[in-house]
């Protein structure tokens, strides 16, 4: 589904990611961990358009997409959340929601003129499928609210569901746990998972939580100074002494 | 009577201008109100519409102008429409070049063109007639009423003082109405195209570009769509305003009177809400007006008291700041309204 191959970018002296070479296959939950400033974010800005890499491939569904802008990549299916959430704070959840959709008639400017039934039609249908995006990831109850009132975790929801209105092939969710609390976790956990096994979507994910990562994601990719360090089930990598020396830290190793 | 046809004539004469504010006003609240445009350079595009319509519509060069171009007495309509044309493209120059770059750019390329444009209209008499300005512009249907006035009133010998100087004033009554017409007719197409997806594009681009890329939008043609949009209604208010005014001088496009108190109508009204912006149009100009009066019973000079408005603007635009930060009328919260 997505391969990257021997990318690098540099910023200044410091090659924050450096002949980096990987691959996420269809249907997969796949986790990308490794400790801060590995070159994780930056990979996926690499991937999905925000920076354009030094060096190197970046290749999604047999196509070359590097150096594509954003905006090109979700049409093309691949769609990316923000470790800090992105939201649209002065509109409401329900228009965070409805904005996404791509290819609407009424974001051109003269069809709410001339085919106002057309853009009318679309309407009623993007906010039923927004309704229902919000009814899974349990926000309905804040639709009116401005999203800028939502709490961090609430956020965090946001996001994920504008993931599902762009009805992508694949999403990269960078720490999608990141300020989340125990109970909401689970929830998100399960909507992840469900994210693949219901709506058919390739999840590529960074986490720092490890309870997270070792229950959902299969493989885990390790990165390490820019390089990707290992890659297997959760259980090899927890294993892997490598990755013990260069992030678990030991901790992971005792239990 | 006659203090009433005077206030009268006089509140005529205010609507007509609020009126051709309240187009600047939409057109920046395109720009800045829904798409987070930074433009201070709204004079810049209310100058070129105005002389463009000038150039149009107006007369050809008398032998005692300096200009040697333009004057080719075309119908109102065409005035109207080719200064919404290049002061369109005008901004379709400037936004090729800035708009995908960092947005304070756009903010100094704006000013920047503005004050050049100011600079050419002061200095290139061959094409604007320079400092002594383009005169005789014809308002249209001017001939037509005030024959049928004339008429009227050569008929009507016995009719009193005040119900002629009434009826004088006839023209301009129709020119507000034209101008409340077209300011309707704005009002509802501008609800039209920014209560859709296309507004919600917009106000998406405004709160979070980086965000409203990742939803797949095309921000750089989004905000060069608004941006031309909103510089094509500041031209057509210059259009506007020359052909009631009959006279184009460069003092009338300087930043106070062309950019920065369009900003603070804008604000004070209500950023992204249309209803707001011409409110705050009509609203700041009346106020404007006001301390007009008012600084006239103060004892100072001239040049005093002119200042002194401008201090009490400003005064006025920070008191609304604190008491109400979103204008008089906050922005709508739904903005879509093609649904149902």
């Amino acid at each position: 589904m997505l391969e990257v191959v021997q990318v690098s970018k540099r910023f200044g002296g410091l090659w924050a990611v450096r002949d980096c070479s990987l691959r996420v296959e269809e249907g997969s939950i796949t986790g990308l961990i490794g400790p801060n400033g590995a070159g994780k974010t930056t990979l996926f800005h690499l991937i999905s358009g925000f920076y354009r890499p030094d060096r190197g491939r970046v290749i999604f569904r047999g196509r070359d997409i590097t150096g594509w802008p954003p905006y090109k990549l979700y049409h093309l299916g691949l769609y990316r959340t923000f470790q800090i959430p992105r939201i649209f704070g002065e509109m409401t959840v329900l228009e965070n929601l409805m904005v996404v959709p791509g290819s609407q008639a009424g974001e051109r400017v003269w069809n709410p003129l001339f085919r106002p039934f057309l853009v009318r039609r679309q309407e009623g249908a993007i906010r039923h499928k927004a309704e229902e995006v919000l009814e899974f990831v349990g926000l309905d109850q804040l639709r009116d609210e401005p999203a800028k009132s939502l709490s961090g975790g609430q956020k965090k929801l946001l996001e994920l569901a504008r993931a599902l209105m762009a009805d992508p092939v694949m999403v990269l969710l960078d720490e999608p746990g990141a300020g989340v609390n125990p109970t909401l976790m689970k929830k998100l956990a399960q909507r992840i998972r469900e994210l693949v096994t219901q709506w058919g979507i390739t999840v590529f994910l960074i986490e720092h939580d490890m309870d997270l990562v070792m229950n959902l994601c299969d493989p885990v990719i390790v990165m390490s100074e820019g390089k990707v360090l290992t890659m297997g089930s959760p259980a090899e990598v927890r294993e892997d002494p490598q990755v013990i020396e260069a992030y678990l830290g030991g901790q992971y190793a005792v239990a | 009577m006659d203090t009433v046809v005077g206030v009268l004539n006089y509140l005529v004469f205010f609507s007509i201008t609020a009126g051709i504010y309240a187009v600047l006003t939409l057109g920046l609240n395109i720009q800045w109100g829904y798409t987070g445009l930074f433009n201070i350079g709204v004079a810049g595009f209310y100058a070129i519409g105005a002389y463009t319509s000038a150039l149009l519509a107006g007369p050809p060069p008398g032998t005692l102008d300096w200009r040697v171009f333009g004057g080719w007495m075309l119908p109102f309509p065409v005035g109207l429409l080719g200064s919404a044309l290049v002061s369109a493209i005008l901004a379709l120059f400037i936004g090729w070049i800035t708009i995908r770059l960092r947005e304070d750019y756009l903010a100094i390329a704006t000013i920047g063109i503005a004050e050049v444009l100011r600079l050419i209209i002061k200095n290139e008499a061959w094409l604007t007639n320079g400092v002594w300005g383009i005169k005789n512009i014809p308002s249209p249907l001017f001939p037509t009423i005030q024959r049928g006035v004339a008429g009227f009133l050569s008929a009507h010998p016995g009719l009193p003082d005040w119900a002629r100087r009434l009826l004088e004033g006839t023209y301009n009554w129709f020119y507000l109405a034209l101008v409340l017409a077209f300011l309707l007719v704005l009002y509802w197409l501008l609800e039209r195209i920014l209560r859709s997806p296309w507004g919600r594009v917009l106000r998406a681009i405004r709160e979070d570009e980086v965000a409203a890329a990742a939803q797949g939008k095309n921000v750089a043609a989004f905000k060069l769509q608004a941006f031309v949009l909103g510089a094509a209604l500041m031209g057509m208010a210059g259009s506007l305003y020359a052909h009631y005014a009959r006279f184009l001088s460069v003092e009338k496009f300087e930043p106070f009177y062309g950019t920065f108190i369009v900003w603070v109508m804008l604000v004070a009204g209500g950023s992204g809400n249309n209803k707001g912006a011409i409110l705050g149009a009509f609203l700041i100009w009346g106020l404007w007006a006001a301390t007009d009066f008012l600084t006239g019973y103060l004892p100072f000079t001239d040049v005093q008291a002119s200042a002194l408005r401008i201090v009490l603007v400003g005064l006025i635009l920070i008191a609304i700041l604190i008491l109400r930060p979103r204008g008089l009328l906050g922005e709508e919260k739904f903005v879509s309204r093609m649904l149902r």
